[in-house]
């Protein structure tokens, strides 16, 4: 799995943290960093939402991500679209190519299949729902800010009729994401298990978030070339750059 | 039991393009008729006692284990509670996957300079801010008589309709609802035909 491709050089990183199972986590991440969110156990799954952190009414956008890109799940070289047609994140490498668009967030619902739950009481489990709530609302934001989110580390299926299922196809030891941020981008992380994932126990793996001085994008950057809706979406996107640099 | 449309408590045709919000108390039965068929109709609904609780596609589809809505989907608020149930649907399926189309995603998806067109958040915006709402209350959609398959590999996008002129949507409140709706006015794409048409709104009391 690790190659030197992807080691970081150690002076570039500014931050590193273990996020435990069940956790939710957030952090700015500036214009031009990468954030590397790495499953060292393992994952079945993180829920994900963005937000523009200059100004957060301006949302990561789940339907204009796939629709903009055709196609519901995200791999490297795909990027997270705001509703305002610019980027906020590139996705710039991948190991897994297992994130969906569609399955939404765990709530206290569909943690009712946990099944040692009553005994030991649903506070044990933490669900991306309640997560994001509590993250949000230290800073200010709150439950209207809640858009569908991005599920990281996990596969679902759909039938050509539309079943929606679980794929037992996840995130194994080492595998990781970078997510690099196309403007000064509010990242909100929780990480409980994907709402389809079937086990009736939970099994929430600790991940880590580093954080690194990601390098300036060549001309023929894949993110930014792969498709003439790439090429737009960055001209929007730098158009708005120029106007908050400071 | 059939619903007589001389028993309706409110008949009216949407214009093409055109936004519209009302307020559906429990019990009463929405109907949306596709008058010219493959008319897309851009669709959000609130608790409208509450209007933080609203739509949640990623709620009602996980729900029902698909991501098609049709004859007995519940549409599911972010709360977890149902906020309406389909009661009827002629046309098969409709799409709660690919959002509305705004300004600024057409400029991606289209070309730059097709952010000067009308597009359903610009109808959204118009019709919440009666309500003292806003772009933040702008989460997930549901597109009526809208086709957006999806295939196992994830591959989504918006094709050809299925809706005949004269498909009809029943919508039954569960709560007092606000729906708001845009007349999709996008030319860009097959979801209207290349043709936005108007559509038919009809409510009866339960």
């Amino acid at each position: 799995m690790s190659t030197t491709q992807h080691s970081i050089d150690p002076t570039l990183v500014t931050w590193d943290e273990v996020i435990p199972g069940g956790a939710y986590w957030s952090r700015l991440i500036k214009r031009g960093t990468t954030l590397r969110i790495v499953a060292p156990e393992g994952s079945r799954g993180v829920a994900c939402l963005c937000y523009n952190a200059d100004n957060p009414i301006e949302r990561y956008n789940a339907a204009d991500t796939a629709k903009i890109q055709f196609n519901a799940f995200l791999q490297k070289g795909m990027l997270l679209y705001s509703d305002m047609g610019r980027v906020l994140f590139s996705i710039t490498e991948d190991t897994c190519g297992l994130h969906d668009t569609l399955g939404g967030c765990s709530t206290v619902t569909t943690n009712e299949k946990y099944i040692d739950r009553v005994e030991k009481g649903d506070g044990d489990y933490k669900n991306s729902r309640d997560n994001f709530l509590l993250a949000l609302t230290k800073r200010n934001l709150g439950k209207q800010d809640i858009m569908p989110n991005l599920n990281l580390f996990t596969r679902i299926t759909v039938a050509p009729e539309g079943g929606l299922t679980w794929a037992e196809q996840t995130a194994q030891p080492g595998d990781f994401i970078d997510l690099r941020a196309e403007m000064n981008a509010l990242v909100v992380l929780s990480n409980c298990p994907h709402p389809l994932d079937p086990r009736s126990t939970y099994d929430s793996k600790p991940i880590r978030a580093i954080v690194w001085n990601s390098p300036t994008p060549a001309t023929d950057d894949l993110c930014r070339t792969r498709t003439p809706e790439a090429v737009r979406g960055f001209q929007n996107t730098d158009a708005y750059g120029l106007q908050v640099a400071d | 039991m059939e619903l007589d449309p001389q028993q309706a408590v409110y008949d009216r045709v949407l214009a093409a393009r055109k936004p519209w919000a009302k307020v559906i108390h429990k019990g009463q039965i929405l109907r949306i008729v596709d008058l010219g068929g493959n008319q897309a109709v851009d669709f959000l609904v609130y608790n409208a006692d509450d209007t933080s609780e609203r739509y949640s596609a990623p709620d009602t589809i996980r729900a029902q284990g698909n991501i098609f809505i049709t004859t007995g989907t519940q549409l599911y608020s972010n709360d977890g509670n149902v906020l309406m149930t389909v009661l009827k649907d002629t046309c098969g399926r409709h799409d709660t996957s690919g959002g509305a189309c705004s300004c600024e995603s057409n400029s991606v998806r289209f070309g730059l300079d097709k952010k000067w067109q009308h597009a359903c958040v610009e109808n959204f915006l118009y019709a919440l801010k009666d309500y003292g709402m806003g772009k933040r209350d702008m989460t997930s959609n549901i597109n009526f008589f809208m086709n957006v398959p999806v295939s196992a590999d994830g591959t989504l996008e918006i094709v050809d309709g299925i809706s005949d002129p004269g498909s009809i949507v029943d919508l039954r409140a569960e709560m007092n609802a606000l729906v708001v709706i845009s007349n999709c006015p996008q030319m860009n794409n097959p979801c209207n035909g290349y043709n936005p048409t108007p559509i038919q709104l009809l409510v009866w009391d339960e």
